[in-house]
This record gives C-alpha cells, sequence and structure tokens, in this order.
C-alpha cells in the first residue's frame, strides 16, 4: 500500500513536477518575505509577465504542433510600431489602427504557416529568416524612428495597457483571459487534439487523415494572433515603441514554454504549464528583487532553472540521471 | 547520374554563383541607374568588407563546426560581449596598468580563456545531461547575458590603449588586423575539418551518431572541444574587435548567434549535422555582408537588408528542398 | 568440427533491464569456420545478446571465451579489438564523408599533429574493396551508393581486423539475389579463412542454404542447437515459438458478395505499373511479394498518400478519385501501416485519443471533444480486440508490440470501413497476439468486411488468404485461389520466374 502511495507521488512529480517546483519556490520565498504573496506584489508580477505571457501562449501551440517560431520577437516590435503608426494616422485612428495592426500580423503568421505548413520547410531557418525580415518590414515602415503617440490624453488607447478593471490591470485580464481560452482550445476541442498528434507524430496523424499542413498553417496564425495582443499591450503601455522592442524576446519566450515542461520535439507541454512557466520566470525576477539582488541576476537563476528543470525531465524518462552518451 | 552531379554543383557552387551575381548585380545597377557614381568592386572596399565581416565571420566559422557536429549554440553573442568587457575591464587592473604595454597580450589571454570556459562549460552540459545543445545554449545565452550585465550593470565598458588600436588597425597588403584575423581562422579550421581525425570524426558524429558511438568516437568529450572551440573563437572575435573600438557595450553581439547561423546556413551546412563547409560559410558571410553594402551602394535603405537576407534565407532553404526532391513518386506526408 | 576450440564461447549470460529478464543463462558456441544461425522470435532477446557481445551492454552475470580465452568487454572499440565483428542490419553509416572514412571510423590513421594519413587509409581500404569485387572505390562518398553497396562497406569494415568472430544482423533484407550471392561467397570466405559467423535471419531459405548449425532463444532464454543438416522448419519453428504455430492453410472457401474495390491499370512511375485486381466484400485479398515489390505502395496509392500516374480506381462500382487520407476515409478505406510506430501510432499519446484519432472531429459535444463519446469507442474496442491495456490513459508507448497493433487495428475498425488494408499485420509481435489478429481478419471477412492483407510471411498468407496476389518487381505477377496455391508456385511468381505470369 505504502509502494502504491509512493509510486503515484512519483508520477505525480515526474508530470507536474514543474508545478511542485514552482509551489516549494513560492512557499519559501513567502516564508522569508511575506511581502511576497502581497496580492499588491502578486498582480504587479503577472502584470509585468503579461506581454511575454501572451506571447507564450501562441508559441506553445507552435511547439506543441513540433516546430519553433524565433520570428515572434520582432513580430511584436512590428505590431506595436505599426499600431502606434495607424493610431497617428487621421484615416485610421485608435478604432480602425488596432483591427488593421491585427490583419497585418496575422498576414505575417500565414506567411510563417505556409512556408512551415504547406511546403514543409524547416521552421528553425525559416522563422530565423522571418525575424530578420519582419525586422527590415518593421524598420521601413517606420524609417528607422521611434513612434510616439503626440495626445496621450486625448485617447483610449492606453487602456489595454495602463488600465484596469475591478482593481485588476487588463493586461492581466487579457492574460488571463486568454489563456482560458486558448487552453480549453487546446485541451477540450479537436483541434487541439490535432495539434497534439501532429507534433506528436506527423507522419502516423497524415496516416490518420489530420490535414497536416492546416494544422501547422493555424498554430502560427495562434502565434501571430498573440503577439498582436501582446503588440497592443506594449504599445498601450508605453504609448510609443522603439523598433527594436521585441528583440530577443523570442528567446525568452521559448525558455518560459520549454520551462513549463513542453518538449522542442513536439506532441507535449499544455497551456496551464506554460502560464507555470512564464510566473516562475516573473516570480524568480521579482523574488530576487526583493532579496535586494541585482537585476540581471534572474538571467542567470532562469539559465540554471531552465536547465535543471529539462534535466530533471529527461532524466526521469530515461531512468538514469546522467546522459549515456561516452 | 548527369543529373545529380549538376545538382550537386548548383548546390556547392551556389553560393559563389550568389556572390558574382551581387557583384555584377550591384556594379551594373549602381552604373545604369546612375544611383551611384563610385564602383562597387574596387579593392579597397572589397578590403573593407572583409574587415567588416569579421566579428560575425569568426564566430559563423566556429558555428561551421558545431552545426556539422549535428549541434548548435545560441549563446555566443553574449560569449563575445563578456570576453570583450574581460579584456578592457582587466586592463583597469591595478596589476595590469603597472605593467603598460605587455598587460595587452595577457587581456587577450584572459579574453580567449573566458570564450573558451563559457563554451566548454556549454559543452560538458550537453554532455553529461544530454539535454539538447538548442536549449543548453539557449539557457545559456539569458545567463551569459545575465553575468555580462551583472559586471558592469548597464554602463559601457571602455579602456582606450594606443598600441592596442594600432596594432587592431595595422595592415598587412590592405588587409587590417581583423581581417587577417578571420582569414587565418578559416585557414586553419578547414585544415582540421578536411585534413584531421577530429576533423573527420566531427562530420561522422554530426552525420550518425550512433555508429560513431559504436565504432568507439568517444562522442561527448569530442563535441565539449567543439563548443570550447566556438566559445574560443567568439572571444577571438572580441580581442579582434574590441582592441581596436576600445569599449564593450553591454548590448553587445546580441542577435550575433542568428547573424552566424543565417551566414552559415547560406553556406550550404545541414541543419541536422554530418554536411557543411568552412569555405561555405566563408562565402555565407561575405554574401550577407556584400549584400549590406550592396543595398547601401545603390542607395537603397540600409533598413532593406534585413528584409532581404530573411528573403533570401528562406529562398535558399525552398531551392535545397526542391533540388532534394525526389519527384512525383514521393509519398505525401 | 566440434572437437575444436570454439571461435566464441558464451557462459551462463544473464542481463536484465528493469522488470524483464532479457536474457536468462545464455550458452553456446560458435567454432572457427563455422555459421551458425541464431533464430528467435522478436523480442527473444537476440539484440540484446548481439549488444552484449558487442560490448553495448554489460551481463550482469556469465562469461564470454574468445578462442577459449575469457574476455569482458566494456565498449564497441573492446569487442573490436578481440575481434568481434558486426554487420548491423540497420546501416551505421555516415553518408556525408567516404567509403574509406567510413571502414575506418574511429580508428582513421593519423600522422603528426592530428592528421589523418589519408595515403595509408586509402590504400588500406583499397585492397580490402578488391576482395570484395566491389564497383565503387575508398574516395567515393558513401551517401551516393545503393543500399546494396552500402551494405558491402559495412561488410568490408568486418575485414579491416583480424576477426575471430563476425555477427551478420539480418543483412540480406535489402539485397537483390545478385548482391546475395555475392554476400554468401564473402561468408565462404570468412569461414574458409577459420573465423566463426554468427547469422541472424529469419528467412529460412538461407538459413539452409548456408549455416552449418542452428542456435534458437525463446524468451530470452536458450533453447538449444540444432544440425542444420538433421532438421526441418517445422523443427525450428516449434523451438522459437514453443508449440506449432496453426498456420493451417484455409479450408472452407468463402462466400464473398459483391465487388467492393476494383482497380484497372494503376500505375505509379517506377514504383508499380498497371497493376489490375478487385476485392469482393467478405474476401480476403492477400498480396505476396518481396520488400520493394511495390505492395505497400499500391495500398499507399489506395490511401490516397501517393499520386497515381495512371489507372483507375472503382468502389463499389463506382469510379472515384483519391487524392489524400482524408479523402480515402471518407469513401471508407481504411489502412493499418507497415509501419506501427512511424505511420500507426502517436507514441505519446494514450490509447483512447489514439483510437479515436481519425474520427475526433466528429466526437463532439458542441464545440468540444466528447470524453464519454471516446471512452465508449475505447472500450468498444479494447473488448473487441482484447487489447490489454491498464486503462485508456495508458500511454500508447507503454504497451507491447501486440497490443499496439490492436491499437491501430481498433484504431481504423471504429471508422467501419468498406475496404480494410492491413499492411504487415503482425510484424514484431508475439506469437499469441499473431493467431488471435489472423483470427481477427478471418472474423472480419466473415462479418462482410472487405479486407486486404499485404504480408512478406508466406505461411501468413496462405492461412488468411482467399485469393492471393503475387507482386515482382512493381507488376501484378499472378493471381492465385486459395485452392490452387501452392508454396513453389507462390515463390516462383515473387522471384519474377518467366512462364508464371498469368
Amino acid at each position: 500500500m505504502a509502494d502504491t502511495a509512493m509510486k503515484s507521488i512519483g508520477g505525480v512529480l515526474a508530470r507536474q513536477g514543474i508545478l511542485v517546483a514552482f509551489i516549494l519556490f513560492m512557499v519559501g520565498f513567502t516564508l522569508w518575505n511575506p511581502r511576497f504573496i502581497d496580492p499588491d506584489n502578486v498582480f504587479g508580477v503577472i502584470r509585468s509577465s503579461a506581454i511575454l505571457g501572451v506571447m507564450a501562449l501562441g508559441v506553445t501551440f507552435v511547439v506543441i504542433g513540433g516546430n519553433l517560431d524565433l520570428s515572434v520577437g520582432s513580430m511584436l516590435s512590428f505590431s506595436a510600431i505599426v499600431v502606434l503608426d495607424l493610431h497617428e494616422n487621421p484615416a485610421f485612428g485608435p478604432a480602425l489602427a488596432i483591427p488593421a495592426m491585427f490583419a497585418l500580423t496575422l498576414c505575417l503568421g500565414a506567411i510563417n504557416g505556409f512556408l512551415i505548413g504547406y511546403l514543409r520547410l524547416n521552421s528553425l531557418i525559416v522563422t530565423l529568416g522571418m525575424l530578420s525580415a519582419i525586422h527590415g518590414l518593421t524598420l521601413t515602415w517606420s524609417g528607422g524612428q521611434n513612434m510616439d503617440i503626440a495626445n496621450q490624453n486625448e485617447t483610449w488607447f492606453g487602456v489595454f495597457g495602463r488600465g484596469s478593471a475591478l482593481g485588476v490591470p487588463i493586461p492581466v485580464l487579457i492574460f488571463i483571459g486568454l489563456a482560458a481560452i486558448l487552453g480549453i482550445l487546446l485541451g477540450k476541442t479537436p483541434f487541439g487534439r490535432k495539434v497534439y498528434a501532429v507534433g506528436g507524430n506527423g507522419t502516423a496523424a497524415t496516416f490518420s487523415g489530420i490535414p497536416r499542413a492546416r494544422v501547422v498553417f493555424i498554430t502560427y496564425l495562434v502565434s501571430a494572433f498573440c503577439v498582436a495582443t501582446a503588440g497592443l499591450i506594449q504599445a498601450s503601455r508605453t504609448m510609443g515603441a522603439q523598433n527594436t522592442v521585441g528583440q530577443g524576446l523570442e528567446l525568452e519566450v521559448l525558455a518560459a514554454v520549454i520551462l513549463g515542461g513542453a518538449s522542442l520535439l513536439g506532441g507535449s507541454g499544455t497551456i496551464f504549464k506554460t502560464v507555470i512557466g512564464v510566473l516562475i520566470l516573473g516570480f524568480i525576477q521579482n523574488g530576487l528583487l526583493l532579496a535586494g539582488l541585482e537585476f540581471y541576476v534572474q538571467f542567470v537563476v532562469t539559465w540554471i532553472i531552465i536547465i535543471l528543470a529539462v534535466w530533471l525531465d529527461i532524466a526521469t524518462k530515461r531512468g538514469k540521471l546522467w546522459s549515456p552518451i561516452a | 547520374m548527369q543529373n545529380d552531379t549538376l545538382k550537386k554543383l548548383i548546390k556547392n557552387g551556389a553560393i559563389w554563383g550568389f556572390i558574382l551575381f551581387q557583384l555584377v548585380f550591384f556594379e551594373v545597377a549602381g552604373r545604369w541607374w546612375s544611383l551611384s557614381d563610385s564602383a562597387f568592386m574596387d579593392l579597397d572596399s572589397m578590403l573593407l568588407l572583409l574587415k567588416q565581416s569579421a566579428p560575425i565571420g569568426i564566430i559563423a566559422i566556429g558555428m561551421t563546426v558545431v552545426m556539422i557536429n549535428g549541434n548548435i549554440d545560441l549563446s555566443v553573442g553574449a560569449t563575445y560581449a563578456l570576453a570583450g568587457i574581460v579584456m578592457l575591464d582587466s586592463m583597469n587592473w591595478p596589476f595590469m596598468e603597472a605593467m603598460g604595454d605587455a598587460s595587452i597580450p595577457l587581456a587577450w589571454l584572459f579574453a580567449l580563456f573566458t570564450g573558451s570556459l563559457l563554451g566548454l562549460i556549454n559543452g560538458v552540459i550537453v554532455w553529461k545531461t544530454g539535454v539538447d545543445a538548442f536549449i543548453v545554449t539557449l539557457g545559456a545565452m539569458l545567463g551569459y547575458r545575465g553575468l555580462v550585465f551583472m559586471y558592469n550593470g548597464e554602463n559601457p565598458t571602455y579602456h582606450l590603449n594606443w598600441t592596442m588600436v594600432d596594432f587592431a588597425e595595422a595592415d598587412i597588403l590592405g588587409l587590417e588586423t581583423p581581417a587577417i584575423v578571420f582569414l587565418a581562422v578559416v585557414l586553419v579550421v578547414w585544415l582540421v575539418m578536411t585534413r584531421t581525425v577530429h576533423g573527420r570524426n566531427a562530420y561522422a558524429i554530426g552525420d550518425n551518431r550512433e555508429a560513431a558511438v559504436n565504432a568507439g568516437i568517444r562522442v561527448g568529450p569530442h563535441m565539449v572541444w567543439n563548443f570550447a572551440l566556438i566559445g574560443f573563437l567568439a572571444a577571438l572575435s572580441a580581442v579582434a574587435f574590441y582592441s581596436g573600438s576600445g569599449s564593450v557595450n553591454p548590448n553587445d553581439g546580441m542577435l550575433f548567434e542568428l547573424w552566424a547561423i543565417t551566414a552559415v546556413v547560406l553556406g550550404g551546412t545541414k541543419l541536422t549535422g554530418g554536411r557543411g563547409s568552412i569555405i561555405g560559410t566563408l562565402g555565407g558571410v561575405i554574401a550577407i555582408q556584400l549584400l549590406r553594402r550592396g543595398l547601401n551602394h545603390i542607395g537603397a535603405q540600409t533598413e532593406t537588408v534585413n528584409l532581404v537576407i530573411g528573403i533570401i534565407l528562406i529562398a535558399v532553404l525552398f531551392l535545397d528542398r526542391q533540388l532534394n526532391r525526389k519527384g512525383a513518386e514521393e509519398l505525401k506526408v | 568440427m566440434t572437437d575444436q576450440k570454439p571461435a566464441l564461447r558464451l557462459e551462463g549470460i544473464v542481463k536484465t533491464f528493469p522488470g524483464v529478464r532479457a536474457l536468462d543463462g545464455v550458452s553456446f558456441a560458435v567454432q572457427p569456420g563455422e555459421v551458425h544461425a541464431l533464430m528467435g522470435e522478436n523480442g527473444a532477446g537476440k539484440s540484446t545478446l548481439m549488444k552484449v557481445l558487442g560490448g553495448i551492454y554489460q551481463p550482469e552475470e556469465g562469461r564470454i571465451f574468445i578462442d577459449e580465452r575469457e574476455t569482458v568487454m566494456r565498449g564497441p572499440l573492446e569487442a573490436k579489438a578481440n575481434g568481434v565483428m558486426f554487420i548491423h542490419q540497420e546501416l551505421s553509416l555516415a553518408e556525408e564523408i567516404s567509403v574509406a572514412e567510413n571502414i575506418y571510423l574511429g580508428e582513421l590513421p593519423r600522422k603528426s599533429f592530428g592528421r589523418v594519413d589519408w595515403d595509408t587509409l586509402y590504400s588500406r581500404t583499397d585492397a580490402i574493396l578488391e576482395k570484395l569485387k566491389v564497383s565503387f572505390n575508398a574516395r567515393t562518398r558513401v551517401g551516393d551508393l545503393s543500399i546494396a553497396n552500402q551494405q558491402m562497406v559495412e561488410i568490408a569494415r568486418a575485414l579491416t581486423v583480424d576477426a575471430r568472430a563476425v555477427i551478420f544482423d539480418e543483412p540480406t533484407a535489402s539485397l537483390t539475389d545478385a548482391e546475395k550471392s555475392v554476400l554468401f561467397d564473402v561468408i565462404a570466405d570468412l569461414k574458409a579463412q577459420g573465423v566463426g559467423i554468427i547469422y541472424i535471419s529469419h528467412r529460412m531459405e538461407e538459413i539452409f542454404r548456408i549455416t552449418d548449425r542452428i542456435s534458437v532463444l525463446r524468451d530470452g532464454a536458450y533453447r538449444g542447437t540444432l544440425e542444420t543438416a538433421k532438421t526441418d522448419e517445422d523443427e525450428i519453428t516449434r523451438m522459437m515459438i514453443g508449440r506449432s504455430l496453426d498456420l493451417t492453410r484455409r479450408q472452407a472457401p468463402a462466400t464473398p458478395g459483391p465487388v467492393a474495390l476494383r482497380v484497372e491499370g494503376l500505375s505509379c512511375g517506377d514504383l508499380f505499373q498497371d497493376a489490375h485486381f478487385e476485392v469482393r466484400e467478405g474476401e480476403v485479398l492477400g498480396f505476396y511479394g518481396l520488400v520493394g515489390a511495390g505492395r505497400t505502395e499500391i495500398a499507399e496509392t489506395l490511401f490516397g498518400l501517393r499520386k497515381p500516374t495512371s489507372g483507375r480506381i472503382f468502389l463499389k462500382g463506382e469510379e472515384v478519385t483519391i487524392t489524400s487520407p482524408i479523402d480515402a476515409i471518407a469513401r471508407g478505406i481504411s489502412l493499418v501501416p507497415e509501419s506501427r510506430k512511424e505511420q500507426g501510432l502517436v507514441l505519446g499519446m494514450n490509447c483512447r485519443d489514439n483510437i479515436t484519432l481519425p474520427q475526433v472531429g466528429d466526437l463532439t459535444a458542441g464545440p468540444f471533444v466528447s470524453d464519454g463519446a471516446e471512452i465508449s469507442i475505447y472500450d468498444q474496442y479494447r473488448d473487441r480486440l482484447q487489447i490489454k491495456s491498464p486503462s485508456w490513459r495508458t500511454t500508447v508507448g507503454n504497451l507491447s508490440g501486440g497490443n499496439q497493433q490492436k491499437i491501430v487495428i481498433g484504431k481504423w475498425l471504429s471508422m467501419r470501413p468498406e475496404v480494410l488494408i492491413v499492411d504487415e499485420p503482425t510484424r514484431g509481435i508475439d506469437v499469441g497476439s499473431k493467431s488471435e489478429i489472423h483470427n481477427l481478419l478471418r472474423e472480419l471477412a466473415k462479418q462482410g468486411y472487405a479486407v486486404i492483407v499485404i504480408s512478406s510471411e508466406m505461411p501468413e498468407v496462405l492461412h488468411v488468404s482467399d485469393r492471393i496476389v503475387a507482386m515482382y518487381h512493381g507488376r501484378v505477377m499472378r493471381e492465385f485461389t486459395a485452392e490452387e496455391v501452392t508454396e513453389d508456385s507462390l515463390i516462383q511468381a515473387i522471384s519474377g520466374i518467366e512462364g508464371s505470369a498469368a
């Protein structure tokens, strides 16, 4: 009896290791500094993680589908610049700028999806190429200038980044709402199941009559939609943006997704776990700051945590701590 | 058979064909559309081009080795910055300052040691944990960048030593030091990859790791050497560049890994390992730099260079796949 | 022969993995100059034993003797140093480097500064290649060679050292007859030099043609050694599976219904040409031929995975064009593919999700997948096919081969197809599951399904089929009814022997 209990605890640890680690981490920090769990602090963390988090939701679809998306960082810059520029364009204004920006960003996602889904090109290189191409596009659009909203007091545009409802910041609401919707899409619908199948074994999925190309295509649309949303939050929060605002984010986003336990080989991971991954990154940063450590220490800690997380994951799967490579 | 030979020729020669095309195109376009009054292909500008491509080029050579080996290294940009900081900062240490110009080689050594060590750490983690190199070096990219910022916050690190600057700007037959270092690296690593047992084993491991293990090659330590090599080269790149500039920003080297990978892939190295050439990467590096200059030459906005390179990278991938297609008989999966 | 010192002798080898005793005290000896067959079902422990011999696994108990010297092999290099060489079933070559580098992989001759000594390398390699009478040289890139020639490179590797024992693991799987005879000449040469040879194969004809003795493994245990000249297939089979497999020929002819599928002049490039056949409701049509004869490719074309270059397909008398698996499924064609792990299953998914995968889009309540509908389908096919799995949540990758295959069959049965195509239904599964699956296929025909079975195992084809189509090099050579077919005529037809064509 005790044996089975141990086994099931082991099973939970193996499956939900990241959640367990997260809880231990939270408890530890709270014991050390009760301010850590203060609602203001918690909302602050979630709020500052929202942009990264929203992007990570989309990338989770792509990664479970067995691909990568390295273009999300420069796509974020693109969407922020475009929405700000159109906002300032009298022909558009905020009400038209936002849907126009979403449409354009989705087009970029469609290009990724077409090249990777339908033409079956390697996603690492395609999205690497797109990273560069979209960056070029953004610079061309902006002429290399930063974008700013001139009359910040006369627009309702700031609501997405600065507003709050019922005491909860809007970015947090967007993050939680989108996570819920996408979590259901991935976990409960036929489409979600198909994403897992395509990422787990694309050939078997094809042999089962699943339109692999279309599924991959849609994962990139989801990713682009999330980037557009994140871009909106970003632009709205700062009411201005540099051309390079999203630079480097692609790899941080990927780190959050991997930390949540999605495998780069595809077919595994969940939205919930990604959210945990995002929160871990956010709370580490916050915890280290509360501990009085330098801001940049978080990067080093993140590095160590990512490697430990993935290492423990594969070590449990192979039943050995050390790699068998001679 | 004829067809195969042709395909191979296209594959191996493609990058040089592309370079030639660029040279002719920009020369002609510059003249005919009178967008530029200077010649595109003059010697000075070509020598300058080689110098400008050195920082990424040296890293790309290391990346080629790691990718042939079946791995990847995303942390090189941060390694580059950290090595630069160590080099310049160490010259501000009291005992180094006391040494005068004699501290220069020592500072270089510190930088190279730093780079090699960071590479070594990646390699050992990949070897011992069995975690994919992509993830290990992705983490390291964040971690090493964190170290860069912890060193000196967001402030630049600088140390100007005129002897060092003179050295960095010295030239032989018009080739400045960074360009010479780049070409020397190309030569040495090319020799290693084509002539030595280590180099040949790198191909075998990247191509079929299990076969290499069964043949008794110690795959783990082999990969560690290659990671140490790319770390060393990232540091060498920093030495070549910062000796002249004398100032490092903590954001320096960001996206270098992506540029290096772009050059390597343009040069024909296979992503999954086992195939690739140093000379091809040299071509890839030159092609990118040429494009940059060429677009500038015909008066295009410099911003377009990112756009064009991105499109070219995807086009290369597409063409490569078309060349490898088996035709109508292919299984539709 | 038996009074000589054995070239290789194993004594009580034991190797366990968590939960499994993979090798349970295996002992046997190979004499110098002997070709010794090692036989056993998949999973009997052959590959584990080979990994022990190759130094990849360390046995917990038991000893290995080479020339009666006790030898411990801690890695592949030590195995090689002790004169134990392998010719692997799956090619273990690096394609982008030269033949010579592959042959001397791991021990390239060196000069100063770690440089490769190319002259020595090439001259040594060419000397070996000369013995093998091959058409390529030491500098050829391995990726440019045919599969058969790559196999010759593997063999050349075994000749680089003064081997005491050479192990051939299914070496003829991808060879043509001509290449096979070159291989057998090489084996004869080695034999004449006094090398001990272990020959692993499932092909009885080869076993009887070239081996001297046969040792059999079952469930990780050594079951005995037979003299090839004094035994027959039946005895070997009994030893391998512990009982006679019921592969009696079919007796009662089925009473087939109307034609479900008819194919006229179907071709796909070089893969197969001008195929004609039909399958009726309530019958099993067997496809028999060697690997590469075009059987699987026909199935893939019918399932919309390949584009036919010409020909027509009729379903229930109506001409159809099938351009994708989605098409095929919509028209009632199901394919249980050849490779379970690569094409049949998403190994990381659970049993239920694998079974319902093709129809998950229809099992919905509102926009969501209906758990209840899925579980009821799973329960239905678990009971019907007697799938042994702890729960529907169990990851498919953790099931045995037989149960995995039943999941794939269940997946396609749940689609209620008009035509069920089953490619290699029993490859790599245990004997018990084998006969269950044979019975199931017969049962399905009885229920009125039109079933096509593709198999490389003649007894299987003979056992389950009402009619048999024999293929050779992309062509349908002949069609037999269950009554008229004989083993000889079938072998002639699939070997392309003139005069056997219909």
